[in-house]
């Protein structure tokens, strides 16, 4: 096998700010680089991103490669996987990592395949094995009932997306000395298959769901459109967010933006109120680091219970309207 | 319009965890009695988109799906929902768990198929939550895709879809052939009527094995070490209580007040 070395992190941007879960990766790259005696490094691909090379290095990334171009303004799966292709050609990692976000679980498969090699994705855990250097993946499967460990054998690079929030990023250092290294992808808008024909963003109302320190959340039993205007006003009185289940989004009664869970955004507010929800695994992957867990539900053998710390077993329409009550109550009476 | 899905069956991901065992030898989980297998969620998702098509500009929908021979049972589903042929893709050598020759098998068999203008999977299979085996056979084929669709349109001999991603969608468009994972936001799958259940029923399905389909079924990227139940994470949970429900409402906001989460 040719001399693969180093890991290779896929960052990704918010805003022209480097996103959160590209910060908690150069951590945990860090660790595997380290524990290799490689370097570490971080590849950008976008348009007009040369600012990003100084935000990143204090953050301790060996090199940070930038694929700087207009075709690379929108995120578009062929051209990100071509551009990321040509660099892993050159550049030759031992390991890739991305986020497992909506760009991470698109792009990683693309390039895996492109590359003929392994990748896993939504991992939780990723380690250096002492013996045989391989790195150890661990994901969970069966919708987060088990945890299956796997590793890339015989083929490289070792490709892996990481979910978020598993780990607090790593303390901005004082000095970079990461080295900017400019790469041509050697691509021309002829080549590209697909196109980007415009993005619709979510009209988010108050805090966004991720950044909540509340999460007022309803599953199936809450029954309708109607019920969510409930739980929407408990979250804007407690200054939060609505999260939903799957079956509840997928029933329409609120948007798809609002899912928790495997398929879902990833949460860990300070309080989670989970309301007509029965804590199905699928659901509790989005949010079981939650810190104060409070479930309501009718049904007292409810997964949700085993791992809340407050719950009231009952019908939500008669608990929630004087539960509403008393905090507004409490919120009007605070200085 | 030539549209192939692939779909799998899999034990009902919605088994309660307490009833939830695995055999860490065989590293897979174990099916309790009574519990019966389904078609993966997001799968009768990938029907569904199809079938959606196919009422709007007519055609035809194949089901593969590569599993034992009791997937005969989800292809005849799918086809008592809509679909029209079903091939099942079945070898003593086939694991399952193996996506990356999962994905090449599937590839292969849909070249045998030859003719085919989209191609549609479930965004990741209920069991292992790859999410990878779409993108996959679009590589092995050589035609793009597009991840998470959430809607599917035909337009000007090109398809256009609304890939749903966590601050909203992207609306793509991509040349036919192409290959489409599908999201949940796409709709509820729909109900086969009995009639159509009946018909599926007889249907011939054809079946090929990994030779007919030239593949080498132990080619695999990734190698499962071990297979473990998730760590509980259990709390003690206090359980607020009222005369009346309205009463235990009023007491849980206390409750939260004194512990100074509210």
């Amino acid at each position: 096998m040719p001399e693969y070395k180093g890991v290779l992190i896929c960052g990704e941007l918010f805003d022209g700010s480097l996103a959160s879960i590209t910060l908690e990766l150069l951590g945990i790259g860090r660790k595997l680089a380290d524990d290799l005696g490689q370097d570490l490094s971080i590849v950008f691909i976008g348009s007009e991103i040369g600012d990003v090379a100084k935000q990143v290095i204090p953050y301790g990334a060996d090199k940070v490669y930038l694929i700087d171009n207009p075709l690379f303004k929108d995120y578009q799966t062929d051209s990100h996987t071509r551009a990321l292709h040509s660099l892993c050609k050159q550049v030759m990692p031992e390991i890739v990592l991305l986020g497992h976000t909506s760009v991470g679980r698109d792009l990683a498969p693309s390039l895996a395949y492109t590359l003929d090699t392994g990748v896993t994705l939504d991992c939780i855990s990723l380690c250096i094995d002492q013996d045989t250097k391989l790195m150890r993946q661990i994901k969970p499967v069966y919708g987060g009932k088990a945890l299956a460990t796997y590793v890339c054998e015989k083929t490289r690079p070792q490709i892996a997306t990481v979910r978020a929030r598993l780990m607090p990023a790593p303390e901005r250092g004082d000095t970079g000395k990461g080295k900017v290294i400019p790469f041509e992808s050697g691509l021309d808008a002829s080549m590209l298959r697909v196109r980007v024909l415009g993005k619709i963003r979510e009209e988010v109302v108050g805090i966004k769901l991720e950044d909540a320190r509340v999460v007022v959340c309803g599953g199936r039993g809450i029954g309708s459109t109607e019920g969510f205007s409930l739980l929407k006003e408990l979250a804007k009185l407690l200054g939060g967010a609505v999260g939903a289940t799957r079956p509840a989004c997928d029933a329409g009664w609120v948007s798809t933006y609002c899912q928790i869970g495997l398929t879902g955004k990833i949460i860990a507010p300070d309080v989670y109120i989970g309301i007509a929800l029965s804590g199905a695994s699928q659901h509790q992957t989005g949010m079981s680091a939650s810190k104060n867990i409070i479930a309501i539900n009718k049904d007292p053998e409810a997964e949700i219970f085993k791992i809340a710390h407050y719950g009231v077993v009952g019908d939500y329409k008669k608990v929630l309207p004087p539960f509403v009550e008393k905090c507004k109550e409490f919120i009007s009476s605070e200085p | 319009m030539n549209m192939i899905v692939c779909v799998k069956q899999i034990m009902d991901p919605e088994i309660p965890a307490s009833v939830f065992k695995i055999d860490p030898e065989a590293k897979r989980a174990i099916l309790p009695n009574n519990m019966k297998l389904v078609v993966s969620d997001y799968d009768k998702n990938a029907v569904e988109a199809a079938l959606k098509l196919k009422e709007i500009h007519g055609g035809k929908i194949t089901i593969v799906s590569l599993g034992s021979q009791s997937a005969i049972e989800a292809i005849r589903e799918c086809i008592a929902m809509g679909a029209d042929e079903g091939i099942l893709l079945s070898d003593p050598l086939f694991d399952e768990s193996n996506l990356y020759c999962t994905a090449s098998a599937l590839a292969q068999a849909i070249k045998k198929i030859g003719d085919f203008d989209l191609i549609f999977c479930g965004r990741e299979e209920g069991d292992w939550d790859g999410g990878q085996v779409g993108s996959g056979i679009a590589n092995f084929l050589s035609i793009p895709v597009a991840t998470v669709v959430g809607k599917v349109q035909l337009k000007n001999g090109k398809v256009e879809v609304e890939r749903v991603v966590a601050d909203g969608c992207e609306i793509i468009e991509l040349p036919i052939p192409a290959l489409l994972t599908i999201s949940s936001e796409i709709g509820t799958p729909r109900y086969p009527t009995v009639r159509r259940i009946m018909a599926a029923r007889s249907k011939q399905l054809i079946t090929w094995n990994a030779q007919d389909i030239n593949i080498d079924p132990s080619t695999s990227r990734i190698k499962m070490l071990e297979l473990f139940l998730a760590p509980k994470k259990e709390a003690r949970c206090e359980f607020v209580e009222g005369e009346t429900l309205e009463e235990a409402g009023t007491k849980l906001a206390l409750k939260l007040g004194q512990a100074k989460l509210i």
